[in-house]
């Protein structure tokens, strides 16, 4: 039954541009980006139970860095993403020694630190980062010489980047090591105790979360061809939490659903209601107050209990 | 040299600021283990209360706006804590995602009440010409706001050393459940800690107004300052909050005169040693 | 120099602890040999759930030593312990509640494997890991339960479930936390008749509260009383021993 469905999903997202048209198209890729920025997040949120309000850094560093050498050095693609990504989940490691010496709130104080300097980097070095500006005329890469101009060709090659990291970061969670993850997230007394390295197991997923938002960024800065401060902003990182614990954290699907949401919310509701923000607010409010693990979550114990009922 | 010095005064100023945002957020965080986001943003409300009444009315106190805002502010940090943060008592970090929320609904109130372009506050008249000290010249505001927040030190001081109540506050700081258990109302001290660190950070919002004018974006600027001067000074020590403050109020000052560009990783710098070499802060007692 | 196998399976020197003012452990040494059965029973408060944190890691003494096998272990983190052999439980049940009894288990067992780190393979690859668990959860009796959820299950099969994981570490030294508190007659004759199966392999120190069940399976005993060491030596003995008497009675 679940193989069907999943076939059938695919199927769908594979033919989208053929029956939609490009508006539609590129609000697919928009939330395709920000399903990969919330699924790296997870790993962090979800599975290693570190709640982090810094991600957007990996997500604006890459995206940086690839803007920065392709327009004001003359790199190529090719390159400017492998140091954009290698960059990028280097400064996870870097961050992930600081952030790992608290847990809980102590590691949330500090990764919101964090990310508010490199935010305050980014619009005050403005010689580098053209501050508040942003850098706009940006390119689109171009794989095996082939064009991510269009609506649809753009779309594909997103689809497969996510497709991929989707696949692998499933893979992730149901391995030894997610096990393992998952384990010192629960009990880190008892996992140390049973040999594992729980300082160890928490510092390389930090880098996986950073090596994944960094990729989310390179897709983000590809798709807008345009970087601002805004995206390594504590909003932009609140928003993808705000995904990610609406959407259920610690389930696979659940993020992607909340990160959708978001999108459309703020797609949608900004041409209609001027103060996005405070509804973003509101809607933190009200998931937490009234559901607490997620939409996903919710629907499949509404699910179970229709089955149940219709017994 | 007098350039130093106006550095060196500017200094103290933002420190004696920055204690009066940061400590009610350190107590807030020592006594409720909550990390409040929307702590920036009850200072920003405070500012833009003390603006709107200091420009509408010309020879109003400034002490008594201040006050007067603090209690607005305390008021609406109560409701908030009764209505929502107690609802989630068994979740901690629902707790941090409400104060992130509540900080958004109130930063685009902010917005939407008085639009998004700056508010200069008038400095009181009455402190309004300079004072001369050994042939230097200082505005005399900035030297006014050091002694508020000496102050308000001293005055936190003695109602965390010296009353019943402080009491009570350490040692809920000290052990919840222990103190649960001899009696102490934790979960009204609760509310009232959370007012009273609501209610400082929007009376030092009025005290900041001539110094930092009231702009959207001030919730956002002021809470790294907070949260960086409480990892450094240590959660739960207001020695530590008064210390810290005036530490990250000179690395800002001389930080933002030598190196512009660069004002965050100097503020950033202090911050990476102490959680390198000691985590509980200068003088903490409570670990994050 | 080849290090000397020591003759002892724990070594406990000169171990101190105070927090402020208040003393915890003071001067407690300990000598277990391989293969020993030894309780240390003492009044509450006496610092003997401080004593196992200080042996596992949990806990850092202010000084002294421990040695397991002869290496000096003081320093090292709690994890690193376990590959040195030690296990323990907990006098509080700190089982992975939201994971089936066969997944617990299966951690007991990952925690030591190189496989732990392996990212690119689900875990249900590993075919032997779930095998060795069933076979783990069967020898305490609960391969029955293995699908359950470890919420769902009584407390003293819980108990169970934390002697098998410990076990599945295949322990050189094995440290047990009041393994029998909380338990109904059956269940303690039940844990009681698992710790006594335990092989010879496994090095035994148990902290019980309980002693008319815990005394069966000591051969030796340890008494603390303010964190100090009063008696030690066989049971038998040390049962006998006025101080022991006055240390339970009271002055």
């Amino acid at each position: 039954m679940k193989w069907i469905a999943a076939a059938l999903l695919a199927a769908l997202l594979v033919l989208l541009p053929f029956f939609a048209g490009d508006f539609y198209i590129n609000l697919a890729s928009q939330i395709l980006i920000a399903a990969i920025f919330a699924l790296s997040l997870n790993l962090l949120v979800g599975y290693g139970g570190m709640t982090s309000l810094g991600h957007a850094s990996y997500l604006g560093v890459a995206a940086y860095i690839s803007a920065l050498l392709t327009s004001r050095y003359g790199w190529g693609h090719g390159p400017a993403a492998v140091i954009s990504i290698s960059g990028t989940t280097a400064m996870a490691a870097f961050f992930g020694v600081i952030a790992l010496r608290a847990t809980g709130l102590g590691f949330l104080m500090i990764t919101l630190a964090l990310s508010q300097v490199l935010w305050g980097l980014a619009y005050r070095m403005s010689n580098v980062t053209n501050g508040d500006n942003g850098i706009a005329g940006l390119t689109r890469p171009m794989p095996f010489g082939i064009s991510l101009d269009s609506a649809a060709s753009f779309y594909w090659f997103a689809l497969v980047v996510t497709l991929v990291g989707f696949l692998m970061m499933t893979i992730f969670a149901s391995s030894a090591f997610g096990s393992s993850l998952k384990g010192v997230r629960d009990q880190p007394r008892r996992m140390a105790a049973l040999g594992f390295n729980p300082w160890m197991i928490r510092w390389i997923t930090f880098i996986y979360a950073g090596f994944w938002g960094g990729t989310s960024g390179l897709l983000y800065v590809y798709y807008n061809k345009y970087i601002h401060p805004t995206s390594l902003s504590t909003t932009s990182s609140a928003e993808a939490l705000l995904g990610v614990i609406a959407g259920g954290s610690g389930t696979l699907s659940g993020p992607v659903v909340g990160a959708a949401l978001v999108l459309l919310l703020k797609n949608y509701a900004s041409a209609y209601i001027e103060r996005w923000n405070m509804l973003l607010g509101l809607v933190f409010l009200f998931i937490v107050l009234v559901m607490p693990t997620g939409i996903v979550p919710g629907l499949r114990k509404l699910a179970t209990g229709l089955c149940r009922g219709s017994r | 040299m007098q350039f130093w010095i106006i550095q060196g005064l500017n200094s103290l100023s933002l420190g004696g600021l920055l204690f009066l945002l940061s400590s009610g957020f350190s107590l807030i965080f020592g006594l409720m283990r909550l990390a409040n986001l929307t702590h920036g943003a009850f200072f920003m409300l405070g500012t833009y209360f003390g603006a709107t009444a200091l420009r509408s009315y010309d020879g109003l106190n400034i002490w008594v706006t201040a006050l007067g805002a603090g209690i607005a502010v305390a008021a609406i940090g109560g409701l908030f804590e009764r209505l929502v943060l107690t609802r989630l008592k068994t979740n901690p970090l629902g707790q941090v995602l409400v104060t992130l929320g509540m900080s958004f609904i109130i930063s685009d109130a902010c917005l939407l009440l008085w639009g998004g372009d700056s508010i200069p506050v008038p400095t009181p008249q009455n402190l309004q010409s300079p004072t001369r000290v050994l042939g230097f010249v200082f505005p005399t505001y900035r030297l006014v706001l050091v002694g508020c927040a000496v102050g308000a030190a001293i005055v936190l001081y003695f109602l965390l050393e010296r009353t019943r109540l402080g009491a009570m506050i350490r040692a809920g700081v000290d052990d919840r459940q222990m103190a649960r258990a001899v009696g102490i109302p934790v979960s009204n001290l609760f509310t009232l800690v959370f007012c009273l660190g609501a209610g400082i950070a929007g009376a030092g919002g009025v005290l900041g107004g001539p110094i930092l004018s009231a702009y959207p974006g001030l919730d956002a600027d002021m809470l790294p300052l907070a949260l960086i001067v409480v990892i450094l000074g240590g959660i739960g020590s207001l020695l530590g909050a008064f210390i810290g403050s005036f530490i990250i109020g000179f690395i800002y000052t001389y930080g933002t005169a030598l190196f512009p560009e660069l004002a965050y990783i100097i503020l950033f710098l202090p911050m990476i040693f102490v959680i390198a070499f000691r985590p509980q802060g200068l003088f903490g007692r409570v670990g994050a | 120099m080849t290090p000397l196998m020591s003759i002892y399976a724990l070594e406990v020197i000169n171990l101190k602890k105070a927090f402020g003012g208040l003393s915890v452990t003071q001067d407690v040494s300990l000598m277990i040999r391989p293969g020993e059965r030894r309780l240390i029973i003492g009044p509450n408060g006496a610092g003997k759930t401080t004593l196992f944190n200080q042996i596992s890691g949990d806990m850092r003494p202010n000084s002294g030593q421990i040695k397991l096998f002869g290496s000096d272990v003081t320093h090292f983190a709690p994890y690193k312990r376990a590959h040195f052999g030690l296990s323990r439980t907990y006098q509080v049940i700190t089982l992975f509640s939201g994971d089936t009894l066969e997944h617990n288990v299966t951690l007991g067992l990952l925690g030591l494997q190189p496989s732990r780190w392996q990212m690119w393979r689900p875990l249900s690859f590993y075919g032997d890991l779930a095998t060795e668990a069933r076979r783990i959860l069967d020898t305490v009796g609960l391969l029955h339960l293995a699908e359950h959820l470890v919420s769902n299950i009584a407390y003293g099969e819980k108990r169970r479930v934390e002697l098998a994981m410990a076990l599945a570490q295949k322990p050189r030294v094995l440290l047990l936390d009041e393994p029998l508190a909380g338990l109904s007659n059956t269940e303690r004759s039940q844990v009681k008749s698992l710790i006594a199966s335990i092989p010879r392999e496994t090095t035994v120190i148990m902290i019980e509260h309980d002693m008319d069940t815990a005394l069966d399976l000591a051969e030796t005993v340890t008494l603390l009383n303010y964190g100090r060491v009063i008696v030690d030596g066989p049971r038998d003995g040390v049962i006998a021993d006025e101080r022991t008497r006055e240390v339970y009675l009271g002055a």
